[in-house]
């Protein structure tokens, strides 16, 4: 018995509140579950299918790896190919295409790259391989950007020299904004992401019902979760109220978690950064802060990168803001399939074109 | 977008903690969470401890979901 | 420390020394003493199974077995669910220098003793040894010949709609025991290896009923990829039930620390046999009187829709597809 995973995967409460969505539900509604871990969860336990006709669930730009540019990718694999230099990555990173070639292509030809769990994992090498030099490469949002600074606050105060993060790392809201206030997005509802939120607290997503008027229910990823969420939205819709729910009170506060927010911001500041099918977005990434600049892989290891090559029939940029799906776009499954992705959104797992042809429409 | 794990805590050593997930356990870092005792449940995320387990609160969403109307 | 040499590979009185002190007495059996260039096998018809394998498992040593465990069972396992009898072994050994002697004895020994087990025999060998990082400790290549006491002719052309789909055992266990061990991964766990031969419950299977369409054994690419394998020439499509999969608890727990699935994860010692109703209850009783059956279970059938597809009847009632592992299970964050 896993305590806080089975009690939410109770088959009889997940069927009672499908049948209340089904029952509450008269009009159309279209909700956007942003984290990329929520797509996964809704699609392996086949929630779209409980949830009744009239809502429509959409994939959001909450992917680290989706939104992740093609110019970053070439910079990783670039950075793989130096001379001792031992590139250390979440496995999510190791098949997404470069312009030229993956990390795994480049692992292939020769480059020390080595998949870790934890970013801890890539100070314990550089500290047992002190001949070598570990970059450890930054992926994610407000939930995993604290792991990294954790990090260099430790290597600082352990005094680990060969040891370097290269911050890919992003944040939601103004990610966002940029969804919800693009003019052709038919988002009601935002399902909030659990982990992310754990970090951040409820506040961040105030301006989503005060200022643009779109409901949020920030949820867990178990099945009773989601349709507990999808349930919280469905009834606001049809009483045509706005709210900001917290549906997942056990790990989530509303002032977040004040200590893993003061290590981010102690090693990160905001930085204008490129996301895949968005442009630049102002001040939506976490570069490493000049007070730690020794550990900024960016700044250490000068890496040009390549002019970037993109097949332009790829849409996913279109499906990462919620406005296409991935049967809209003419390389889903026609060339563009999880063994050979054309598009971020098919090579992380996590990926919505990933979960489309992992588990079905 | 952050996969997660809830894992109970049963040992403690520094900034170290030994965490038991169905019957599997490994170490991760306690840096991100304040005063953690063994026995207490965190949510971990790639290697760390983001957020202890409110216990109370975990009853509260089941209840929550039974149709308890709730606002933040 | 006594380690491999280059001499061990060179043919010539080391070389000998150590086939005869290491090889000949683990594998001890009277066509190996002939020590003649090639068995000579009295094979008694002239159709027999026959396949080859190769083993790079790292490390070398995990919960539940090693190596040369693996080697043998999963030669044994493949000519088995062929409906064949494992009757001989042949190994090849490719050694990097510097292995430790004791290692080596240690995955000879072990290979003994399963073939043993097995009730197969090794009867051809050869060891070659290359330079430091020319290869990782130790590869072993198998081949296996198999032969067919009954008339028994198993294919998945042989499947159809609503044949029953058995599995003789819990999922992923073999994967998580190795991916404990794994440098950076790390984690404490008492799942073992699930390796064993399961030649003598599939012969115990054929021999209690005769609805026997197809048998196979799920192993690297994990129970998603096997199933994907057999409706992929399009003619049939599977349904299976995710609560009657059995996933043992640690496998489900690394599973969710990992971020990956029990579907795609490996197994050694686990076998799927779809058979025509109504001999699933009696296949079934077959499979559990062995002691690598204990938890076998029916998952699920065999469907006339869907073809070319598998499909999932997920724990809330509703279907989704499985699909196969795409790349390698690895840690992820989202």
């Amino acid at each position: 018995m896993s305590k806080y995973v089975d009690e939410y995967r109770d088959v009889d409460t997940c069927l009672d509140l499908s049948s209340r969505i089904k029952e509450v539900s008269t009009r159309p509604l279209t909700i956007m579950e942003v984290c990329g871990g929520h797509t996964m969860a809704i699609r392996k336990n086949g929630i779209q299918k409980l949830v009744g006709d009239n809502i429509r669930l959409l994939s959001g730009p909450g992917c680290p790896v989706c939104v992740t540019s093609i110019s970053d990718i070439d910079r990783v694999v670039c950075l793989a190919g130096e001379e001792n230099v031992t590139v250390c990555t979440f496995g999510d990173m190791l098949y997404v295409p470069g312009s030229s070639m993956s990390l795994a292509g480049a692992k292939a030809e020769g480059a020390d790259v080595r998949t870790v769990y934890s970013v801890h994992d890539a100070l314990e090498f550089a500290r047992s391989e002190p001949e070598k030099n570990f970059v450890f490469v930054s992926i994610g949002f407000e939930t995993t950007t604290p792991t990294a600074a954790a990090a260099v606050l430790e290597a600082k105060a352990t005094g680990v020299k060969n040891f370097t993060v290269l911050a890919l790392n992003k944040t939601m809201p103004q990610a966002l904004r940029a969804v919800l206030e693009s003019d052709d997005s038919e988002i009601d509802a935002l399902i909030g992401p659990g982990h992310v939120s754990t970090i951040t607290g409820t506040g961040m997503y105030r301006f989503i019902v005060d200022e643009l008027g779109v409901s949020c229910c920030v949820s867990g990823f178990e099945p009773v979760d989601l349709l507990g969420a999808i349930l919280k939205l469905t009834e606001m819709h049809e009483n045509n109220e706005k709210g900001l729910v917290n549906a997942y009170p056990r790990v989530v506060k509303e002032e977040g978690n004040e200590k893993a927010k003061y290590i981010m911001t102690e090693v990160f500041e905001p930085a204008d950064v490129e996301w895949r099918g968005f442009g630049i977005v102002p001040s939506s990434g976490s570069k490493i802060s000049e007070e730690y600049s020794e550990f900024d892989a960016e700044k250490i290891y000068k890496i040009e990168v390549p002019e970037t090559k993109e097949n332009p029939a790829c849409i996913c940029g279109d499906i990462l803001r919620g406005v296409k799906r991935p049967v809209d776009c003419a390389l889903f499954n026609e060339g563009c399939t999880p063994v050979d992705p054309q598009g971020a959104c098919m090579v992380s797992s996590e990926g919505t074109c990933a979960a489309w042809f992992k588990y079905g429409e | 977008m952050c996969w997660s794990v809830p894992g109970r805590i049963v040992d403690i050593e520094e900034q170290k903690a030994r965490v038991d997930i169905s019957g599997v356990e490994r170490d991760i870092a306690l840096d991100l969470i304040t005063d953690p005792k063994v026995g207490d449940y965190v949510l971990i995320h790639a290697g760390y401890a983001i957020q202890k387990v409110d216990e109370e609160q975990a009853k509260f969403t089941i209840e929550f979901f039974k149709g308890a109307q709730g606002n933040v | 420390m006594k380690r491999i040499t280059i001499a061990h590979g060179s043919g010539g009185r080391v070389t000998h020394d150590l086939v005869k002190d290491v090889f000949y007495s683990c594998f001890d059996n009277d066509i190996l003493r002939k020590a003649e260039d090639s068995a000579v096998l009295d094979i008694p018809q002239d159709r027999v199974a026959f396949t080859t394998d190769s083993f790079v498992v790292k490390p070398a040593f995990f919960p539940g077995g090693d190596i040369g465990k693996l080697a043998v069972c999963g030669t044994v396992n493949d000519l088995a669910v062929s409906g064949a009898v494992p009757r001989y072994i042949t190994c090849g050994f490719i050694i990097e220098e510097g292995l430790p002697l004791k290692d080596l004895k240690k995955i000879v020994k072990s290979m003994g003793e399963w073939a043993e087990k097995a009730g197969v025999k090794i009867v051809a060998g050869d060891t070659k040894v290359v330079e430091k990082g020319e290869a990782d400790g130790i590869f072993i290549n198998t081949s296996g010949v198999g032969v067919f006491e009954k008339d028994i002719e198993l294919g998945v052309e042989k499947i159809a709609p609503g044949d029953k789909i058995l599995l003789s055992g819990t999922i992923g266990d073999h994967g998580i025991a190795v991916l404990s061990r794994r440098k950076g991964l790390d984690f404490e766990t008492s799942m073992r290896s699930d390796c064993a031969p399961l030649n003598d419950m599939l012969q115990d299977v054929l021999s209690s009923v005769t609805g026997v369409k197809f048998m196979r054994d799920p192993t690297r690419g994990g129970l998603a990829t096997t199933l994907n394998e057999i409706t992929e020439d399009g003619t049939s499509g599977i349904l299976i039930n995710e609560k009657d999969i059995p996933v043992a608890e640690e496998v489900e727990g690394a599973c969710q620390l990992l971020g990956l699935d029990p579907l795609c994860i490996a197994n050694e010692g686990k076998a799927i046999v779809i058979v025509a109703p109504p001999d699933e209850d009696e296949a079934l009783a077959a499979m559990r009187r062995s002691e690598y059956g204990k938890d076998a279970a029916l998952i699920g059938k065999v469907t006339g829709d869907n073809t070319g597809k598998v499909l999932l009847e997920t724990a809330l009632g509703v279907t989704r597809i499985v699909d196969m592992m795409t790349a390698e299970n690895l840690p992820r964050i989202c």
